[in-house]
C-alpha cells in the first residue's frame, strides 16, 4: 500500500523519539513558521559558533508525524555542520521533496532524510516535512544578516 | 433498517462512485459528506441532458431552447422553494454557494443605499455569531464590523458541544444574529427557537446558516421562524456551484442589490438604475444555469426518498457510530454524545496521533475518506484547545459496515504509532 512507503520505520522513530526536541538557550535567531493549510507549527532556533559552526537547532511545534519527524531529523543532520553545508543538504531535501516522486535522493548528502523520499509522492504532505526545514533556512539566514 | 421503504442497498446504487475501486484494488468508504456530497445518477443525467440538448441563457433569449432553459431553472426555483416550505418561490435567491448567501445578508446591513431601521448598524450595534461557526460564518460578519464599527460578540460552546445560549450576549443594541442551525463539526443541532425568542425580544434579525441541515433533515424554513437562511447544493447530493439564499420577502425588498450587472435590473441609465424584484435582484449575470437545474434533481431525488427517511436512516448510523467509536481506547469525542439534538457528524482525536496521519493511513490502506484539519471552524478548535479533528460525517448511502470499517481502520493507525 501507499501508506507504507510514506510512513518509513525511520520517520516513525523519528516521531516516537524526536532528537533536539524543546527550545534552548543561547540561541541567535528564533522563528515562527505555520502551515495554514493543515494548523501545523515549528518554533526554532538557531545557533551559530564562532567558526560558523551550527552549535544548536532547537525546536518545539505541533504537527503530523511527517513534520515533527522531518524537524527531528533536521536538528540531527545540521548541528555539529557548518552553516554552508548544512544550507546544500536543505537545498537537497527542498528538490527531493518538490520532485513529486521523480527525484531520485542523494544518500551522501540526505542521511535519515531519505526516509522521507516517499513523502514527495504527496503534493498535500510535502508541506509537512518542509515546514521545520524552511523555518531553519529562514532562521540561519537571519541570523547571517545579524 | 427501521423503515422497511429505505433500502440502503437500493440507494447506493444510485451512486455511481460507491462501488468504484481505488488504485490498488480498495474499496471505497466515502464518510465525507459534511465536506461534500456524492451526486446520484439522476442529478448526473439531468445535468448532462440539459446540456446536451436544452442549454441556452436564461431570461433573455426568445426562442425554443432559451424558453427550455428558463423554465428549467426557474422550475428548480420552485422544487426548493417547496423542499424548504418557503411561503414564496420569490423568497429562493440562487447563489454560488451559501458563503455568498451570507456575504449577501451580510452586505445588506450598515449600507448607505438602505435606510431600512432593521438594517442600520453602526459603532454600539451589534452583531451576534457563536464560537461553533463554519468561517463562512464569520469572516463575513467580521468583516461587517471592520467596515461599520459594529462590534461582533458570540455565544460561547459547552464543552460537550453545545451551544451556550447565556443571558446578556444578545441585547438591545443586537441587530443580527447568525448561527449554524448544525454543526459542521460536532453534529450539533442548535436551539433555534431560544435564539430566536431571545432576538425577537431585542428586535434582532435571525439567520441560520442551515449547510448542514437542508440535507439531512426535513427543514421548514417558514415553521423555524427565523429571518435568513443559507444552504448549498454540493452537500444535498447537487452539484457544486449552486447556493441558497431564504429570506422574508419584504426583508429582501429592502435589502440593496449585493452583485450588480445584467438580468438584475428594470432600467438602467447612464447615471441611475432601478432593480428587477426579488430573487432576480439578487442574481446579476449569468447564474449557474445548469447547477440549479441539477440542484432542482437534487431536491427531487431526496424527496423521493422522503426527507423523514433519511434523518432517520442517519440517526441509526449516529446511534451505531457513538457506541462504535466509544469503544476505541483514546478517543476522544468533540461534541455531543448522546442522539439527542445532534446530526451524523462525528469529530474526534486519538491520543498521541496526528489527524492528518490518521486521515492518510485510512485513506492509503482502506479506502476511507474522512476529513481532517479545522474543517474552516478554527475558533470552534481553539475553543478545545486543539488544532485539528479526524471527521466522519455520513449521508444517506452509508453503512453500519462502512462505520465499523472506519473503526478497524482506527485500530491499525493505533497499532502503527503504537
Amino acid at each position: 500500500m501507499i501508506g507504507e512507503s510514506m510512513y518509513q520505520e525511520l520517520i516513525l522513530e523519528h516521531y516516537k523519539h524526536p532528537q533536539g526536541r524543546g527550545l534552548r538557550e543561547p540561541y541567535d535567531t528564533e522563528v515562527h513558521h505555520v502551515n495554514p493549510t493543515c494548523g501545523d507549527e515549528i518554533t526554532l532556533r538557531v545557533r551559530v559558533g564562532d567558526a560558523g559552526t551550527i552549535e544548536d537547532v532547537s525546536y518545539d511545534g505541533q504537527g503530523c508525524s511527517i513534520s515533527q519527524a522531518a524537524a527531528s531529523v533536521l536538528h540531527e543532520l545540521t548541528t555539529g555542520s557548518t552553516v554552508e553545508e548544512t544550507l546544500s543538504v536543505v537545498d537537497e531535501f527542498t528538490r527531493l521533496m518538490q520532485g513529486r516522486g521523480q527525484v531520485a535522493a542523494d544518500e551522501d548528502v540526505l542521511g535519515d532524510a531519505v526516509a522521507f523520499a516517499g513523502v514527495a509522492k504527496f503534493p498535500a504532505r510535502v508541506k509537512c516535512a518542509l515546514l521545520s526545514w524552511m523555518a531553519y533556512k529562514d532562521a540561519v539566514v537571519r541570523s547571517a544578516a545579524r | 433498517m427501521t423503515s422497511t421503504s429505505f433500502d440502503v442497498e437500493r440507494i447506493r446504487k444510485d451512486f455511481p462512485v460507491l462501488s468504484r475501486e481505488l488504485p490498488g484494488g480498495r474499496p471505497l468508504v466515502y464518510l465525507d459528506s459534511g465536506n461534500s456530497s456524492q451526486k446520484p445518477t439522476s442529478v448526473v443525467e439531468t445535468m448532462r441532458e440539459h446540456l446536451a440538448m436544452h442549454y441556452s441563457n436564461v431570461g433573455r433569449a426568445m426562442h425554443v431552447l432559451g424558453s427550455e432553459s428558463t423554465e428549467a431553472y426557474e422550475g428548480a426555483r420552485d422544487k426548493v422553494a417547496a423542499f424548504i416550505g418557503a411561503p414564496s418561490r420569490d423568497e429562493v435567491v440562487f447563489t454560488k454557494n451559501a458563503s455568498e448567501a451570507l456575504n449577501l445578508v451580510a452586505y445588506s446591513f450598515g449600507n448607505r443605499s438602505n435606510t431600512d431601521p432593521r438594517f442600520t448598524l453602526g459603532p454600539g450595534d451589534e452583531i451576534v455569531i457563536s464560537e461553533m461557526e463554519h468561517h463562512s460564518n464569520i469572516v463575513p460578519w467580521q468583516m461587517l464590523a471592520q467596515r461599520t464599527g459594529a462590534t461582533l460578540k458570540w455565544f460561547g460552546v459547552t464543552g460537550d458541544g453545545r451551544l451556550d445560549v447565556a443571558e446578556g450576549v444578545i441585547t438591545e443594541r443586537t441587530k443580527i444574529v447568525s448561527i449554524a442551525h448544525q454543526s459542521n463539526v460536532l453534529g450539533t443541532v442548535n436551539p433555534v427557537a431560544d435564539v430566536l425568542a431571545l432576538a425577537r425580544r431585542a428586535g434582532a434579525l435571525v439567520m441560520l446558516d442551515a449547510s448542514q441541515s437542508v440535507p439531512h433533515h426535513p427543514v421548514d424554513v417558514a415553521g423555524l421562524g427565523v429571518d435568513f437562511v443559507a444552504f448549498t447544493g454540493h452537500k444535498m447530493v447537487g452539484p457544486s456551484g449552486i447556493g441558497v439564499l431564504w429570506a422574508r420577502g419584504e426583508l429582501l425588498d429592502a435589502m440593496p442589490p449585493f452583485l450588480g450587472g445584467g438580468e438584475m435590473i428594470e432600467a438602467v441609465w447612464m447615471d441611475r438604475s432601478t432593480y428587477a424584484p426579488a430573487p432576480h435582484k439578487f442574481e446579476a449575470g449569468t447564474p449557474p444555469i445548469v447547477e440549479a437545474i441539477g440542484l432542482g434533481a437534487a431536491v427531487d431525488y431526496l424527496t423521493g426518498i422522503g426527507m423523514a427517511a433519511v434523518e432517520a436512516h442517519e440517526r441509526e448510523l449516529t446511534a451505531h457510530a457513538l457506541g462504535a467509536l466509544g469503544e476505541v481506547p483514546g478517543l476522544h469525542l468533540i461534541g455531543p454524545g448522546t442522539l439527542e439534538q445532534r446530526g451524523g457528524t462525528l469529530s474526534f482525536t486519538l491520543e498521541g496521533i496526528h489527524p492528518h496521519d490518521v486521515g492518510q493511513i485510512l485513506d492509503d490502506r482502506f479506502g476511507i475518506a474522512v476529513r481532517v484539519g479545522h474543517h474552516c471552524a478554527r475558533p470552534l478548535h481553539l475553543r478545545f484547545g486543539i488544532p485539528a479533528t479526524t471527521r466522519a460525517s455520513f449521508y444517506l448511502y452509508n453503512t453500519t459496515g462502512e462505520i465499523d470499517a472506519l473503526v478497524r481502520g482506527l485500530h491499525y493507525v493505533q497499532k502503527v504509532f503504537a
